[in-house]
């Protein structure tokens, strides 16, 4: 029903969301987004989420990951929701701080450490005094000592003076060149190597950086050596002269940097302090938020009455669950404390609701294919609780092997049996969702497939010999005398059961074992698959046009009952109920001793459209001719009432207004035959809309072209749909023919040989059956008759009822979130 | 072996049998909100089963032809298994 919803503030509804019912309509499309009410609070909200967002980034930076919510919160009033913006701001604000700080001790650091190996390498230059050519790989040119030694130190009257840093790596050999060129050779230049490899503050790669000391006389070289090593960003450190100062400022670096390694230690610790803090209230405050946020983009939907008081909204609402949201609603303004309640109205309307058809998790998937094709309109019958069965049971006619069947339903016994197991329910692969989410369809198609196999007689394509075969090959065999001689110069006879014994009696379940050893066994399959597709193909659309009667009176047009289906149902068995009475006369009155004269139907059944008769083909039963010429005039007469019938009644009805019978409320239509029964049709009160009470003119070109069309549509569809359905015939022989090349030709072979060996050479021919027969057999032909069935449900069946033209119900819900 | 086999005995039987399942079963299905669709359930197995059952033996009750068989397969079936 349609509802109308007043809200007296924002809070009191939070339990009505949590039922799921309701979906609103847009109520005020002229005020624009950004003008509604709670526009404030859900920019909020999304402030939070942007707050929540950083923090998460933070966590993952950090290696961890954030557990997923325990329970479900509710969604949190506004004092609350205020409480969870503080809280999500301060402790973004505490983790930026602690992060700067510890960027900057970690900087710190690093520069400390590189003022430590400058000053160490620098040493062995500088203090000791070696020959040349042997400190560790000093990289000078050639032309220059590689060294100052100590010895030179006393020769030389001018002070010398260092200019000590580090350099990035590449940059050494054009740092030297350009050192050497523009000093002209008044400067040593040492290169070596760091011990260990530090991290480039730009980058953030670990590099293995160089150190250099160049020594150099001369106040302007050092100007120019120190603009250098700025161009070339080198890091420079101040050198002191002395041995002594130089051990000095090594023991003091050695003390700054422990202090220092301290403090980060204790600021990495009050890092993840706050990180669990973050980690542990994260999950709970991003689920409240996004329900908040869902909750006012709802409301902002709704619009302010004229005091400006309260809200109003229209809702789509089941009308069985309405006294359930009033109870919430009653609820929700008790706890929030306000003085006026808020509560749900009914509304009439001429709109067209919103279909809504329960289900629980058997029934899903099959009401699920069945809105795939298209959602019921509003009310009218639903196919989904028969397609539970007819359609595995039309699959399997398609599919029927024992051994295959089995496989199926195996695997799905066990998606069924592990179908709370957290590892199926949360598979990624949407192949595999796809097939988990129709585990009770392919339990049901595999436990058919079970049963046609056993009436097909194919196991693996092998017959079983469950009851004793009925033909006799010894009886025949005594009969004509087929002594071995006599069989070893005819390669292939036939059993004649027109001689006694040799049939005896049909075999009581299923095809008897002797056809899948006969060469003619198609001739006999092939008859008897085609007729039996037929037959239930008609028996199918039959009970479509059945069902078509549940509609018409369910909507109170009795008069499409007399003249909608009556004609139907008398075209489609008049013509095509009669073919199936032949076909089962047939068999029943025909046997091989007039085999040679037996009538063939389908030229009976063309002769009966054309008039005319053929001498050679025996009538099946005395009076045949004028019984099929009633019929056929019959199914014509028909042809008229339902192409004319609906619209003349309507234009009548048009034309002459009696007074209407007062539309009250109607009431629900839950009682039933086994067939509409509370769980499966789309039961909501009918609105007192509908064929409204004010005159609207019809338009009659329109009936009348709809209903032409229907009616062509319906005539032309029994011929075609009839035929249509030889596919289960087609693909049941395309199976079995698949299965047979497998066995033949890939399994047979490994029982060839009989030694040792042969068994040694059975376990691979049978992987490569096993392979074939799931990919091939199963999947390909699984899908392959799935597809058909759905066809043939969709399209043969439906069309004979099916509107479909409804939109389903998608109540307000909160659903669980996948984060990323 | 080849035993003759009645035809009345087992369309009684499967006559029965899916009668029990689509006739008799519908009222012993416990009251709760799943009732209809079992009851549709049971109704439409029975129905199919049975009609494609029936439809196999009717088929071969009165075969127009026998099967052709190879003569190995006559000599084999004659002399070991009848």
């Amino acid at each position: 029903c349609l509802g109308c919803l007043f809200l007296r503030d924002a809070e009191s509804p939070n339990p009505m969301w949590g039922h799921g019912l309701t979906v609103p309509p847009q109520l005020n499309p002229k005020v624009s987004p950004f003008q509604r009410r709670f526009v404030g609070e859900v920019r909020r909200c999304e402030e939070m989420e942007k707050t929540f967002t950083f923090l998460q980034q933070e966590l993952r930076g950090a290696g961890r990951v954030p557990g997923p919510c325990p329970e479900s919160p509710r969604a949190p009033a506004a004092r609350e929701a205020l409480r969870v913006q503080e809280q999500s701001e301060q402790l973004a604000q505490e983790l930026r701080e602690v992060t700067r700080n510890r960027a900057s001790l970690r900087g710190r650091l690093r520069d400390l450490r590189q003022y430590l190996h400058v000053l160490r390498e620098g040493q062995r230059f500088t203090s000791l005094p070696a020959p040349l050519g042997s400190p560790p790989r000093p990289r000078a040119l050639s032309e220059r000592e590689p060294i100052l030694d100590p010895s030179l130190h006393q020769h030389l009257e001018r002070k010398i003076n260092f200019v000590a840093g580090v350099i990035h790596p590449w940059r050494v050999t054009a740092f030297e060149r350009l050192l050497w060129r523009a000093c002209r050779g008044y400067l040593v230049a040492s290169f070596v190597e760091m011990p260990e490899p530090m991290e480039d503050l730009a980058t953030g790669e670990s590099i293995t950086w160089v150190i250099f000391l160049i020594s150099y006389w001369g106040e302007q070289i050092g100007q120019k050596i120190r603009k250098i090593s700025d161009c070339f960003h080198c890091q420079v450190y101040p050198y002191p002269e002395s041995e002594a100062s130089r051990t000095d400022t090594i023991t003091g670096l050695h003390s700054q940097i422990q202090d220092l390694s301290v403090v980060l230690e204790e600021t990495e610790q009050y890092l993840a302090q706050v990180l669990d803090k973050v980690a542990l209230a994260l999950p709970t405050w991003r689920v409240q938020v996004q329900k908040m946020k869902a909750i006012y983009l709802i409301l902002n939907q709704c619009s302010f009455d004229v005091t400006e008081k309260c809200l109003i909204a229209e809702v789509w609402c089941p009308v069985r669950d309405l006294t359930q949201v009033q109870d919430a609603l009653r609820q929700g303004s008790y706890q929030s404390g306000s003085s006026v309640e808020c509560f749900v109205q009914r509304v009439p309307t001429s709109e067209s609701p919103p279909t809504l058809i329960r289900t629980n998790k058997f029934t899903a998937g099959f009401q699920s294919i069945v809105d795939a094709y298209g959602v019921a309109s509003y009310q009218e019958v639903n196919p989904a609780p028969y397609a539970i069965i007819t359609f595995p049971f039309i699959f399997a006619i398609m599919f029927g092997d024992v051994g295959h069947g089995l496989l199926m339903f195996l695997f799905a016994l066990w998606m069924v049996l592990y179908e709370d197991s957290p590892r199926l329910r949360q598979g990624t692969n949407e192949i595999w969702l796809t097939f988990f989410e129709g585990r009770y369809l392919i339990l049901l198609m595999g436990a058919f497939s079970i049963y046609t196999g056993f009436i097909y007689n194919e196991c693996f394509s092998k017959a079983t010999a469950i009851f004793p075969s009925a033909w006799s090959v010894a009886t025949m065999a005594n009969h004509s005398s087929w002594s071995s001689a006599y069989l070893a110069t005819h390669p292939m006879l036939t059993l004649d059961p027109n001689v006694t014994g040799v049939f005896r009696g049909p075999y009581p379940f299923g095809i008897d074992p002797i056809w899948s050893l006969a060469t003619n066994h198609l001739n006999f399959l092939n008859s008897f698959k085609m007729k039996m597709s037929v037959v239930l193909g008609i028996v199918h659309m039959s009970f479509g046009v059945v069902l078509g009667v549940f509609n018409h009176l369910h909507f109170q047009q009795r008069h499409r009952l007399v003249l909608e289906f009556f004609p139907e149902i008398i075209f489609l068995l008049a013509l095509f109920g009669y073919l199936v009475f032949l076909i089962f006369y047939k068999w029943i009155k025909f046997s091989a001793a007039d085999s040679l004269v037996a009538p063939s139907i389908l030229i009976h059944f063309i002769d009966m459209f054309l008039f005319t008769s053929n001498a050679e083909n025996l009538p099946l039963y005395p009076g045949q001719v004028p019984v099929q010429m009633v019929l056929v005039v019959l199914a014509l007469a028909s042809v008229p009432v339902l192409l004319l019938g609906t619209p003349l009644y309507q234009w009548c009805r048009q034309r002459a207004p009696r007074t209407l019978v007062a539309t009250g409320e109607q009431e629900p239509l839950l009682e039933g035959q086994e067939a509409g029964n509370s769980v499966n049709a789309a039961k909501e009160d009918v609105e007192s809309g509908g064929h409204s009470p004010n005159a609207k003119h019809l338009d009659f070109a329109e009936i009348f072209m709809h209903q032409a069309i229907h009616t062509i549509e319906y005539c032309l569809g029994c011929v075609s749909n009839t035929a249509s359905y030889l596919r289960l015939w087609a693909l049941s022989l395309a199976h079995a023919q698949l299965s047979e090349v497998l066995w033949t030709m890939v399994m047979r072979n490994g029982f060839v040989g009989l030694s040792y060996v042969g068994g040694v050479v059975l376990v691979p021919v049978f992987a490569a059956f096993a392979v074939l027969t799931v990919a091939i057999l199963l999947v390909m032909e699984g899908l392959s008759a799935f597809l058909h069935a759905l066809r043939l449900h969709w399209v043969e069946f439906q069309n004979k009822f099916y509107v479909g033209a409804g939109y389903k119900l998608c109540p307000f819900a909160f659903a669980p979130d996948t984060w990323e | 072996a080849m035993t003759a086999h009645s035809f009345a005995l087992p369309l009684v039987l499967f006559s029965a049998f899916w009668g029990l399942v689509g006739i008799a079963a519908p009222w012993f299905v416990p009251k709760g909100p799943n009732r209809g669709v079992i009851i549709t359930m049971l109704v439409t197995t029975a129905v199919c089963c049975y009609l494609f059952w029936l439809v196999a033996i009717l088929a071969q009750a009165n075969p127009l032809f026998g099967p052709q068989l190879k003569n190995e397969t006559i000599w084999y079936v004659r002399f070991l298994w009848e």
